[in-house]
């Protein structure tokens, strides 16, 4: 074997960095969408390694739906800073009092969905021609189909059934005014390979990635922080837990898992051995239909 | 570890869904709760056991239909490998997206229903298998289970695909006879075969080498985004960044920036903002040069010592992917890798048959999914090669500038 030769992670960063690179060439006023979660946090490891010794050239953009862990708003303000990046927010509160949106209800009433209408007001505002996501084909049966530059017409909706030809590493960024791309810089890339990579490169990740104390309550298996968004009801029994989060989303839609694992290393090793998918463990919005994920990313979704 | 690309091809209903779900629940690579999810699907469909196909069918109207439209890409990992499968689809009206699944990839599963043999499809798909220069096929010989296992079937279908492959020169071919739907040949060898002395298909993917994918030997960059900074301490820094397309750069080497034909050197190469003293393909870099040249996106980087001209015509062959037809005389947009120039097909020499590989000289219409060789006239010089001797420098592609589609792959020749 020559020594001319990557191992895989180096192969992974080395496709990731190109595509970052090919953003910021075809396009005048790229994003990346910021969610304070670990794939997130990679992408922006990449975009510094793609830009470097430069700044990142684009804003970092967080869609707030007001349901966050603290924990990883506090890391997001650190974060920008650290980089020198622009950070725009932009809220969902917001988005549901101007257009007048009705809150969805029930015990984990979840402002997911609603992130969309903020989202594609945010790409009108500021007029992004091309968002870069954290999405990976590995999560999702949808996501699994989707090119790494994805259309979006000026509606914000992905057309699975007619996706462009995506050859080699040749990616046509080309779109009429008023559509967008979803460039997906890690679609490659496995939870394993996130997090292999987070150890490799040693990214320091928000604390509710490991083990803590934490109040919860267990629904239909799931271990759900208790938090002024969620309704607790009589029946409901708040225990205390060691718990982790293996991903982070709003804290009325992200379940925790229970482990010990207080260090890199240790997380690692847990998820290396899991037989259960990082969205079943801990979304509880991925359940309602087989589809869920494909309306929502036909819809404008991330 | 390494990581290994493969596609999964063929007809329609040649099982390849069933392969990639087999492939995936014998190794143990099925998470609890999917498997679960897809338990849940199969029991609202009439026979009892699992639909393995389930798991790689991820939009509704596949789902619906039963067919997979685009490809879908899966991964998993044993002790030796990593795997990355482009599962694509078999119908002739989602071509396009076989070729885009198998652009990428350094292997292909071709699979064959035991009962049928070697179909327009399979030829259709070994055609574009040898084109984009995919080195390895596995000829996965399915639902053997159909035919009793029968060892004649399975000779006969070898001999047939042979010639199939010696008229194409498809090299390093490897017969398997399997069964996705029972697992005959999959993980385990197969009681059923005892007449197979091969390995299995998952062994075989563990073991097989794979080389020649990246060129080391013809320096090929192409400048892909200009850094510069621009702030106080970084003032004068001036970056090419850009993906090596293949070859090996090193610091002080004398290059020329083509199609400028500016001779200079290598300065720095620098990854992640970090000085190293030589870089390889497929790395992502940053070049620094010796001296102050007007350098933009989509020039090459080359060592001074190579042969290789900039030149504005040349012979190619394209598989056209748009369902408007080729408009004789109609500029297109060319992008090769990072270079964007416009392009004028001319001289359509002939179409190829996909079923007896014939070429047909007159060719009044360029349609879907046709392939066709002819020459192609840019406004600038490119720096390519042949795709068979570089895949990476020798490819790219045609863009509609009215509608902005992806038009037609494109590989010199």
């Amino acid at each position: 074997m020559s020594t001319y030769h990557l191992n895989y992670l180096e192969q992974l960063e080395a496709e990731s960095i190109h595509i970052f690179r090919e953003v910021a060439a075809q396009f005048e006023r790229p994003a990346l969408l910021f969610s304070g979660g670990k794939d997130s946090i990679t992408l922006v490891q990449l975009a510094r390694k793609a830009f470097a010794p430069g700044k990142i050239p684009f804003p970092l953009v967080h869609i707030d739906t007001g349901h966050n862990f603290p924990e990883a708003l506090e890391y997001r303000d650190w974060l920008a800073n650290e980089v020198g990046a622009t950070l725009i927010v932009r809220k969902v509160e917001d988005t549901i009092k101007q257009k007048k949106l009705t809150e969805p209800k029930g015990k984990f009433a979840s402002r997911n969905w609603l992130q969309t209408y903020t989202l594609l007001d945010t790409i009108e505002e500021f007029e992004f021609d091309a968002c870069i996501g954290g999405a990976r084909r590995d999560e999702e049966k949808a996501r699994a189909k989707e090119r790494i530059f994805s259309v979006r017409d000026e509606f914000g909706q992905w057309d699975p059934k007619l996706q462009r030809p995506e050859l080699w590493n040749i990616y046509n960024g080309k779109i009429h005014k008023g559509e967008n791309i979803r460039v997906f810089p890690i679609s490659n890339w496995t939870e394993l390979d996130v997090w292999n990579y987070i150890r490799a490169e040693n990214i320091p990740l928000p604390s509710i990635y490991f083990s803590h104390e934490r109040d919860v309550i267990e629904h239909e298996g799931q271990l759900i922080a208790v938090s002024p968004f969620i309704r607790i009801d009589e029946s409901d029994v708040i225990i205390k837990k060691q718990v982790r989060y293996r991903t982070v989303g709003d804290m009325t839609c992200t379940a925790a898992v229970e482990s010990f694992a207080a260090t890199l290393e240790e997380v690692v090793n847990e998820i290396a051995v899991t037989r259960i998918s990082e969205r079943g463990e801990t979304r509880i919005d991925d359940k309602v239909t087989e589809a869920a994920m494909e309306d929502r990313k036909k819809g404008g979704y991330f | 570890m390494d990581i290994l690309r493969f596609i999964t091809a063929g007809s329609v209903d040649d099982g390849k869904s069933t392969l990639i779900g087999r492939l995936l629940y014998d190794s143990k690579s099925i998470l609890a709760d999917h498997l679960e999810a897809i338990e849940k699907s199969t029991k609202n469909k009439e026979n009892g056991a699992i639909d393995l196909a389930l798991l790689t069918d991820g939009l509704r109207a596949e789902r619906e239909q039963g067919i997979t439209i685009d490809v879908a890409y899966r991964y998993f990992s044993t002790d030796k490998r990593k795997f990355i499968i482009a599962d694509a689809p078999g119908h002739v009206q989602y071509t396009r997206n076989m070729i885009t699944g198998a652009s990428n990839v350094d292997l292909a599963i071709v699979l064959i229903d035991a009962r049928h043999g070697v179909v327009e499809q399979t030829r259709r798909h070994s055609i574009i298998t040898s084109l984009l220069g995919i080195q390895h096929i596995v000829v996965a010989i399915n639902k053997i289970d159909l035919v009793n296992y029968s060892e004649d079937v399975y000779d006969n279908i070898v001999i047939e695909y042979s010639k199939l492959a010696q008229k194409l020169g498809l090299q390093h071919i490897t017969y398997i006879p399997m069964s996705a739907l029972n697992g005959d040949n999959i993980v385990e060898p197969s009681v059923n075969t005892p007449w197979f002395d091969g390995k299995p298909l998952l062994e075989y993917l563990e073991t097989v080498e794979i080389d020649n994918v990246v060129n080391l030997t013809d320096s090929r960059f192409q400048v892909q985004y200009v850094l510069r900074p621009q702030t106080a301490e970084l003032h004068d820094y001036r970056g090419y960044a850009g993906k090596i397309t293949s070859g090996i750069y090193k610091k002080g080497d004398t290059v020329k920036v083509l199609p400028a034909g500016i001779e200079t050197t290598i300065d720095k190469i620098e990854i992640a903002g970090k000085e190293v003293e030589e870089a390889f393909a497929p790395q992502s870099v940053t070049m620094l040069l010796s001296d102050d040249i007007d350098i933009s996106r989509g020039d090459a980087i080359i060592k001074a010592a190579e042969a290789i001209t900039p030149t504005n015509e040349a012979e190619v062959l394209f598989c056209w992917l748009d369902d408007k037809p080729l408009q004789k005389g109609n500029k297109y947009l060319l992008q090769h890798n990072t270079r964007s120039v416009k392009a004028v097909i001319k001289n359509l020499s002939y179409k190829i048959d996909v079923n007896t590989l014939d070429h047909i000289e007159e060719v009044e219409q360029v349609k879907l999914n046709e392939i066709v060789k002819a020459s192609i006239k840019t406004a600038a010089p490119l720096v390519f090669d042949a795709y068979k001797d570089n895949r990476s420098n020798g490819a790219a592609i045609l863009i509609d500038e009215t509608s902005n589609a992806t038009v037609a792959a494109v590989l010199f020749q």
